[in-house]
């Protein structure tokens, strides 16, 4: 069997070799590096804008964001017939192609993401060196912690008052530097698909500019929703033993509520500016209805209708505009919204990806996509469902551990290492 | 040691060494083995009217190229029209149409058969299809690691060892021609069968048309009567629109073609 033909059902009059090649983990692929370009996003507008409602998630947002950074680039290696070639994209970079500048704007990102990590944490890592060095008949556990710190300062132990304003400043000069690279890195994933001049639902100017706003809305809306999850995990660990944390439940309660409320304005912006290019580019496609549209209209209007209409723009974007909008926001009112934002974001990528692959280059023939639920092989197994769920929980496990290096809240002190 | 009787050997041997690439060169007539650039640049002519979509040309590329007869996918294969009186258009290409088109039944995948009755059709005619080795290839623009080149013929090649299997151009190409190869499981197209052109011969689907619908010639050549059809006469390519200049040139091409 050749490769996509298991998954692919094909109607009318399609070309022998066509088939869906570029199947689910191609539609994760921009969901996550929209993940990391929103959260990115998220932390550098109160880095760089100054916006104080925002500097609890901030931080939390940019240390999510190195998590989720690493998880980026796994679709497209569970993607790649020859995954252990991938590297070959970095080694002999083809620059005319798009993908190509993919190791460069990574590499790019992550060098930027990691340096103010580094000058956010760096008194933590101070701190924690010089306690652990002073300490007597250290546990091998603790020799480890204070190796990792010792090596995570760089060598740089001043952390006199000038020294730290000069961290901040540096670290509000890579946020400021971070944010076109963040947009530059998704937009860039949105020229992948705009500029395949041979797929007409996905050749427009416009696609990279869609893909970074609905990037800013996925990326916030997974961090509210993390910091809600997080936040609700700290007040059940309040209520059972209020000794071990400096903080009341109620100070709690009253900071996430606030949080919470602050960011939802900003999701509520991105969200509209996202569904109005969106809009804009189908109103557009219908009004000049070159070659492609009688087929485009098919595909839009009949065929993929409940998953356009119904899944991406109503569930995933009315329905949770409305719910942030009617006054009174509540926490689970905020977790119901983000959850179908976020639902909202990945039906336009699957959209997007699978969408256009819908129609056959003929334009008289038609592909459906059987998404693989049960494996039955390696292939089956890593562009199905199991690959595509592994995708989505990765982020979470490497922020487990990195938040046990990176405390992302102020009182994390007292949970101790 | 060198004493007289290896001194002779060694030199014998030499001697046949040296002589056998002049006698290859020699033998193979007007196609040399390693064309330098602005000697040659191969472009095909598909002359529609003549097919009858017999699929000899899909079982020779088949076979000489190694693709899996069993499989759909094919590097060149051809395509069936069928135009009725009320102007729909009903096309296939089953199974690339490697066994010919043997049934009057239209093949529309998961729709099943369509039949149409021999009184409803106004036309109907078979148009053969590959690569278009385009002077301006989509698929070798977006590869990202350069395992797709084009040669200094013209013809767009694919290297095995080091294509990665991301499928870009498969989705960059207007024409539908490539797929992965089931074995190797990296992007896999015509190439003007180069390996027959550099021996002397004739790509295996011009070899094998009984028609004389399928011809290669060199475009550099003024006197190739590829070049020469290409030139005097009313030839078209597929999807112009799409500015990659496709090599492949068709005769008696029809508006229904997709």
């Amino acid at each position: 069997m050749v490769h996509g033909e298991i998954w692919t059902v094909k109607e009318l009059f399609t070309y022998p070799n066509e088939f869906i090649y570029w199947s689910v983990q191609i539609v994760m692929y921009p969901f996550m590096t929209g993940l990391v370009a929103g959260a990115f996003v998220l932390s550098s507008l109160y880095h760089v804008f100054g916006i104080k409602e925002l500097k609890d998630i901030a931080r939390f947002a940019l240390v999510f964001s190195f998590a989720l950074l690493f998880v980026a680039p796994m679709p497209i290696m569970l993607h790649l017939q020859h995954p252990f070639r991938g590297i070959n994209v970095i080694m002999t970079s083809h620059f005319t192609s798009a993908i190509a500048a993919f190791g460069i704007v990574f590499f790019a990102y992550a060098a930027i993401v990691a340096s103010e990590l580094w000058f956010l944490y760096r008194k933590h890592f101070v701190d924690n060196a010089l306690a652990l060095r002073q300490k007597q008949d250290k546990t091998s556990a603790e020799q480890l912690w204070y190796l990792l710190y010792n090596t995570l300062t760089l060598g740089a132990y001043d952390v006199s008052a000038k020294a730290l304003h000069r961290d901040e400043k540096a670290i509000k000069v890579l946020a400021g530097a971070g944010i076109p690279v963040a947009c530059f890195l998704h937009g860039y994933a949105g020229f992948i698909f705009g500029s395949v001049k041979a797929n007409a639902l996905w050749m427009t100017p416009l696609m990279p500019v869609i893909f970074i706003m609905s990037a800013i809305v996925s990326g916030i809306a997974l961090c509210m929703l993390t910091y809600i999850v997080v936040m609700e995990i700290r007040k059940i660990l309040i209520r059972r033993s209020r000794k071990r944390w400096e903080v009341t439940l109620e100070e709690v309660k009253g900071v996430e509520v606030h949080v919470v409320k602050m960011t939802s304005r900003y999701l509520i912006l991105f969200l509209v500016l996202a569904i109005t290019l969106e809009l804009l580019d189908l109103i557009f496609r219908g009004y000049t209805a070159v070659k492609s549209w009688d087929v485009l209209r098919s595909v839009l209007f009949e065929r993929d209708f409940y998953d356009i209409f119904i899944m991406q723009y109503g569930i995933g974007n009315l329905v949770p505009l409305i719910l942030f909008l009617i006054p009174g926001l509540t926490i689970r009112r905020t977790v119901i919204g983000v959850l179908l934002v976020l639902f909202g974001v990945f039906m336009m990528r699957w959209n997007v990806v699978i969408g256009g692959q819908a129609f056959s280059l003929t334009f008289a023939g038609y592909m459906h996509y059987l998404l693989p639920i049960i494996p039955h092989d390696w292939e089956t197994f890593k562009e199905g469902l199991f690959g595509a769920v592994g995708i989505l929980l990765m982020p979470y496990v490497l922020f487990y551990f990195i938040a046990k290096v990176l405390p992302v809240f102020g009182d994390a002190k007292q949970e101790g290492h | 040691m060198l004493n007289r009787r290896n001194f002779l050997k060694y030199t014998l041997a030499g001697a046949a060494g040296l002589a056998v690439p002049a006698g290859i060169k020699a033998s193979t007539g007007t196609a040399p083995a390693e064309p330098k650039k602005g000697d040659t640049r191969w472009i095909f002519l598909v002359d529609s009217t003549k097919c009858v979509g017999c699929g000899m040309c899909v079982k020779a590329c088949k076979h000489e190229n190694e693709i899996q007869y069993d499989l759909s996918v094919s590097r060149t294969w051809v395509e069936r029209y069928v135009v009725t009186k009320d102007g729909k258009v009903h096309a296939d290409s089953p199974k690339a149409a490697r066994d010919g088109f043997t049934s009057q039944l239209i093949d529309q995948g998961h729709h099943g058969m369509e039949t149409i009755k021999p009184g409803d059709i106004a036309k109907a005619f078979f148009v053969p299809k590959l690569c278009n080795h385009c002077e301006n290839p989509a698929c070798v623009q977006v590869c990202p690691v350069g395992a797709t080149y084009q040669t200094k013929e013209g013809v767009v090649l694919v290297d095995r060892t080091w294509c990665i299997g991301c499928g870009y151009c498969i989705m960059a190409c207007p024409y539908g021609v490539r797929f992965f190869h089931p074995v190797y499981h990296t992007a896999e197209k015509c190439t003007f069968c180069i390996h027959r052109l550099h021996a002397g011969l004739k790509p295996a689907c011009v070899e094998a048309c009984p028609f004389g619908a399928r011809k290669i010639g060199n475009r550099l050549d003024p006197n190739d009567p590829v070049t020469r059809t290409v030139l005097e006469d009313k030839v078209q390519v597929l999807k112009e629109e799409f500015g990659t200049k496709p090599q492949v040139y068709y005769l008696g091409l029809s508006m229904e073609v997709k």
